[in-house]
């Protein structure tokens, strides 16, 4: 009896542990890290591809040249609503973060002190990005204004307040292999590096499972909108039919091919891809083209 | 005369003269149908510069400018007299114009300010050149789009 018990003990004990060590968080390897400097000037177009502006500009701000990345817009979603911490650099933000904690927290969802961030931050994309990308976003972040707003704590209900857990979702679901294998064109494979690893259109194009992971099966077949009003288009050769340079085009303008315009999220991704520069928004186009339909 | 009849009388003399108190240029649904054919008005003159602007159709400068003349003064005169309450997405089953526009009336107006002065600087662009032209589009398509992206329902599809 008190054997068994013991052994059920053990068995506990041990399940304990290897949840414990299934969930710990994976730091980025210094190796990663380390590098030659990030050059700003590169970083800049880095940053616009990766979008960081349209998540963490206060709420209503314009991003224009030189963005506040004071946080505090909300997100919500079946988990909970997440709000976007103040990432400038100040004391508030990252001022004071090396570049490798600032690139541990975008490319594994890793906080300075060891902690999980929420994938609410897409680090499953940025896992896939060039570190030498990674530096030169670090090197321009840290050009831009201070904002002393304090980071707004999510509202994010019992279980998935526990952010241990979330150790178990990337293990799900951080995978570093792209999700549109096979031969590309050498423009469609620099779409993809754009378009996975840093502009992140999976994150609302594509429709997620029952814990929140992207259904790479139905990659960019469009998705219900998080805010509850309409849905986010399939943008596969099956439910966009527009030309690549159609493509380009609403992507530095806005403007679609009968010239209606962007709403919505999207104008702020589309005021941020208009600072690339044009063989990269054509980039984009020849990837969705090369992306497998999802009727 | 009845009293009967005198009372249904003098009730449609009230509401006649309450009629006439509370008359606006256009009844909401008949506002936003005023509206989307005045957004399609100015999408078909923008078309013609952006057909041009996306190597589509040849550049003709008279064309070019003619069409950017009449969207400067479609532009100039967005939303007057249709921004109606009661014809939000929230009052009309067609209708995408979320019920913010009229919470911030004022940010609204600027942004369509905004809209005219990128039309009227297109309207100094098109004539000249492509090169002039196509630099133009990319501040136009940015005066439509600030506006759609605050103030605009997402599309059902």
């Amino acid at each position: 009896m008190i054997g068994r018990a013991l052994g059920a003990a053990a068995a506990l004990l041990l399940a304990g542990g290897a949840g414990w060590v299934l969930t710990a968080p994976d730091p980025l390897p210094d190796a990663l890290a380390a590098g030659p400097p990030g050059d700003p000037g590169r970083g800049a177009l880095v940053f616009a591809a990766a979008g960081c502006a349209s998540c963490h500009v206060a709420p209503e701000a314009e991003i224009g040249e030189a963005p506040v990345l004071a946080g505090g817009r909300a997100f919500v979603s079946p988990f909970g609503t997440f709000l976007a911490p103040n990432i400038s650099p100040s004391p508030q933000g990252v001022g004071d973060w090396s570049d490798a904690e600032i690139m541990g927290a975008v490319m594994r969802g890793v906080s300075p002190s060891g902690a999980h961030y929420y994938p609410a931050l897409p680090y499953a994309a940025y896992a896939k990005a060039d570190p030498q990308d990674m530096r030169d976003l670090v090197a321009h972040l840290r050009t831009l204004p201070p904002s002393s707003a304090r980071s707004l704590p999510h509202d994010v209900p019992f279980p998935f307040s526990i952010r241990r857990g979330i150790g178990l979702w990337k293990r799900l679901n951080l995978d570093e292999g792209w999700v549109v294998a096979g031969d590309l064109s050498k423009a469609a494979t620099r779409g993809r590096y754009i378009a996975e690893a840093l502009s992140h259109c999976g994150e609302c194009h594509t429709p997620r499972g029952a814990l929140g992971g992207l259904d790479h099966a139905r990659w960019l077949s469009g998705a219900p909108n998080p805010s509850g009003e309409g849905r986010i288009p399939d943008i596969t050769p099956a439910g966009l039919d527009w030309s690549e340079s159609d493509i380009a085009y609403y992507l530095e303008t806005g403007f679609t091919p009968d010239f209606d315009t962007a709403g919505a999220e999207m104008a702020m991704v589309v005021s941020e891809l208009a600072k690339l520069p044009a063989e990269d928004r054509a980039a984009i186009a020849a990837y969705l083209k090369s992306v497998p339909p999802v009727e | 005369m009845t009293r009967t009849i005198r009372l249904a009388l003098a009730a449609t003399g009230l509401a006649a003269i309450a009629g006439l108190a509370s008359a606006q240029a256009f009844d909401p649904t008949r506002a936003h149908e005023v509206r989307v054919s005045h957004m399609k008005l100015m999408g078909a003159h923008i078309g013609i510069l952006g057909g041009m602007a996306k190597g589509e159709v040849e550049y003709d400068a008279d064309t070019a400018a003619a069409a950017a003349d009449t969207l400067a003064a479609l532009a100039a005169t967005a939303g007057n007299l249709y921004w109606v309450e009661g014809s939000s997405s929230a009052d009309l089953e067609d209708s995408r114009a979320l019920p913010v526009i009229w919470e911030k009336m004022e940010d609204f107006n600027a942004q369509e300010d905004a809209l005219s002065k990128a039309a009227m600087a297109m309207k100094q662009a098109a004539g000249t050149d492509l090169a002039a032209l196509q630099g133009a589009m990319g501040a136009l398509g940015k005066g439509c789009g600030d506006c759609h992206e605050t103030y605009r329902k997402p599309d059902e599809e």
